[in-house]
């Protein structure tokens, strides 16, 4: 058969990997992770004029430099790690649940009524526990809604997820003048500051410390839940197909709604750590765009509890360091977004090359698979 | 009584950044991409647009010397070059490295709100000019320019004639990307692409050209939303995080609209009138219920996705590869 036009052989071919060694995975991951620092680092130089080094430094100095900035680092790590724990079991079954934000929010907007209703009519120890309860229900509430949606109807739980956010933080705006302190001022102050009436107990002179063992045991738990439980399994034969859990006998609407209610219940209790254990307020913004980054979090940790640990750290350290350098330089807070915003596109990228193999073909090979293309 | 010739022209100048960012984004995911960048793309949009003014008026001896065909040219081209940066980095990182799309678009909306406040607050600092805050009342004035008899037809001038040129153009827009879509090859073909890659990719169409173009292009008509939003409806005042959360207001006006850019035009007069009907609202000493009220595009848009999916028609589904990857080896 005679062509016009000679076969175009590309000069690569991709193909998929199979097993790929642990090590190479680290490294590809090492290297897009030196790769964005050296583009943050000319990034940083082309907008400050520092050189490099000192940059870092800075940035070292921001995070770690003082007691109190460790302290609030491993706070800051602590509330992320915990938002990201719980988007992963949803994650794994493939559900996109980017409404992390809002069950965040309404979470905290649980705890706060109960802080704000019930002081002085109830001894504080019963306090407490009902805002344990009932934030871990409105979280578990506000993640259901669109699971049982999806499971009934099929209704696309990212989009669903995402509007969710902000039907809470309207919410959240709504009571915030409802229950305004004091009267006009639009926000609510430190609840029950003189009574620290349902503020979590501070163990010794740590003020975050309950948060941090807190979330350290949800790792633990979220971890052993996904790996050697028969939900966790389940959740994975549903995350891989569908049609296979069917097949074996999942049923797979009641693992949706059972994952997000458990998706929305660590929320939840993300929420109450913010409200009732750190902040002792509630704005709009106190999720902080959390939600969000646990999304990123715990996608780049490959869903797995203890190496988001590790992801969690970076993007933390990265916030902190950022704001030091904006600060000392006077530039704009939002710096720490352009930062995050890079390394996040090569650790994105670099996927790509853990799960793909690119085959160069040589001179010759194209020359002959050319020729072969004619002679068909 | 509120007054619709006071209240429908301010609905429709909230509704056109959303229709910018909801043709653009409908674009997008008619080839399978959902681009959950977008609220990031619009501010960066904007703020290529605001930078471009900012040294075209530095670059004037003096606010007189403006030239109207610059003033308008200067600040479209960077924004439309911005925007069509993102979409490029979308592309490059979700189409060519096949990455999640999810993940890559919530890190490109960080990335991009980020950078857009970040250059808003530091662009006078950097540049090393004098000026106390960022307006650009003289490069502005040409945006929001309109008819010049608008204003001697009385309320039909008001209420249809009074608005700057991007304000047409977004209507424009839209119906040509809806009769693109329904009505040409080009169309049929994008459409295939978000439907099944596979089959299109079977049939010989070129599917990875037409994500990366339909994604650019839907990049660059959600930037014109930021630069309409800053340019024309703020007075050419840049404040940070002013924009607030309209970008996902847009990717809300997208399921809203079904996926149809045309009912988007009127769709997002409807949406940017929810947006503002708290102000319009007697609530008297109840100023919570306002913050309800704000609530209302969002509940709407729920109330929309779910019962198109309880539904299930056919026609009014979303795309279905809508966020997956494609690969042709892969089975």
């Amino acid at each position: 058969m005679l062509m016009n036009k000679p076969n175009r052989v590309p000069l690569v071919h991709i193909s998929k990997r199979g097993a790929i060694k642990w090590y190479a995975v680290l490294a590809v991951r090492i290297a897009a992770i030196l790769l964005a620092l050296i583009v943050c680092a000319v990034v940083t130089m082309a907008l400050t004029g520092e050189n490099p080094l000192s940059i870092y430094a800075t940035m070292f100095k921001g995070a770690f430099g003082t007691s109190r900035k460790i302290w609030n680092l491993c706070q800051n790590l602590a509330l992320l790690l915990c938002v990201s724990l719980a988007v992963t079991p949803a994650f794994k079954m493939k559900f996109w649940n980017i409404g992390a934000e809002g069950q965040v929010l309404i979470g905290g907007l649980a705890t706060a009524a109960c802080m704000i209703c019930l002081a002085d009519k109830l001894p504080n120890w019963l306090v407490i526990i009902l805002m344990i309860v009932s934030s871990i229900v409105a979280g578990a509430i506000w993640g259901g809604i669109p699971a049982l949606f999806k499971a009934k109807w099929n209704t696309n739980e990212t989009l669903f997820t995402l509007m969710m956010n902000y039907v809470a933080t309207q919410l959240v705006a709504y009571f915030v003048i409802v229950w305004e302190m004091p009267k006009g001022s639009g926000k609510i102050g430190i609840i029950n500051q003189s009574t620290e009436f349902g503020w979590l107990p501070q163990i010794g002179d740590y003020k975050y410390l309950l948060n941090i063992i807190v979330v350290a045991v949800i790792v633990i738990a979220m971890y052993v839940y996904l790996n050697y439980t028969k939900h966790g399994y389940e959740i994975s034969v549903v995350g891989e197909s569908e049609r296979t859990a069917r097949y074996v006998g999942i049923k797979v609407e009641r693992v949706i709604i059972r994952t997000m209610l458990l998706s929305g219940a660590v929320c939840g209790i993300a929420g109450l750590l913010l409200v009732g254990g750190t902040d002792h307020t509630i704005t709009t913004t106190i999720a902080g765009g959390r939600g969000f980054t646990a999304v990123m979090v715990s996608w780049m940790a490959k869903f797995n509890p203890v190496v988001m640990i590790l992801t969690s750290f970076l993007l933390v350290f990265l916030d902190r360091g950022a704001s030091e350098i904006s600060t000392v330089f006077g530039l704009n807070q939002s710096f720490s977004d352009i930062l995050t915003g890079i390394i996040l596109f090569f650790i994105i990228g670099s996927e790509f090359f853990i799960s793909y193999k690119i085959n160069f073909r040589s001179r010759s090979e194209r020359e002959a698979e050319k020729e072969a293309a004619q002679n068909v | 009584m509120f007054e619709i010739t006071s209240f429908f022209p301010r609905a429709v100048m909230q509704g056109v950044p959303l229709l910018f960012g909801s043709t653009g984004e409908t674009l997008t995911e008619k080839s399978g991409n959902l681009n959950l960048g977008i609220p990031g793309v619009m501010y960066v949009g904007a703020i290529s647009g605001v930078i471009g003014a900012f040294l075209y008026e530095q670059s004037l001896p003096s606010p007189d010397a403006i030239n109207g065909f610059l003033a308008i040219a200067t600040p479209l081209v960077c924004s439309l070059a911005g925007s069509l940066l993102m979409g490029l980095l979308y592309c490059f990182l979700t189409v060519t490295l096949r990455a999640n799309q999810n993940v890559t678009g919530l890190a490109m909306t960080t990335f991009g709100v980020g950078f857009g406040n970040f250059f808003g607050g530091s662009l006078i600092k950097l540049t090393g000019s004098e000026v106390p805050s960022i307006a650009l009342s003289a490069t502005s004035s040409w945006f929001s320019r309109s008819l010049p008899f608008a204003d001697k037809l009385g309320w039909f001038g008001e209420m249809f004639l009074s608005y700057g040129f991007l304000a047409y153009l977004s209507i424009i827009t839209a119906f040509i990307a809806s009769f693109i879509i329904k009505r040409t090859r080009i169309g049929l073909n994008l459409r295939a692409v978000g439907e099944n890659p596979n089959t299109a990719d079977a049939a010989g169409i070129n599917v990875v050209r037409y994500k990366y173009v339909a994604t650019c292009v839907g990049s660059m008509i959600a930037g014109l939303g930021g630069l309409y939003y800053v340019m024309d409806y703020a007075s050419g005042v840049w404040s940070n995080n002013a924009f607030g959360d309209r970008g996902w207001l847009a990717i809300a006006l997208v399921i809203f609209t079904i996926w149809r850019p045309n009912i988007g035009v009127f769709a997002s007069i409807l949406f940017g009138g929810l947006y503002i009907l708290y102000l319009f609202m007697q609530t008297g000493e109840n100023l919570a219920l306002k913050e309800l009220y704000k609530m209302l595009p969002y509940v709407v848009t729920i109330i929309v996705l779910i019962i198109t999916s309880m539904r299930n028609k056919r026609e009014n589904q979303p795309p279905a590869s809508l966020g997956l990857s494609y690969f042709r080896e892969e089975r």
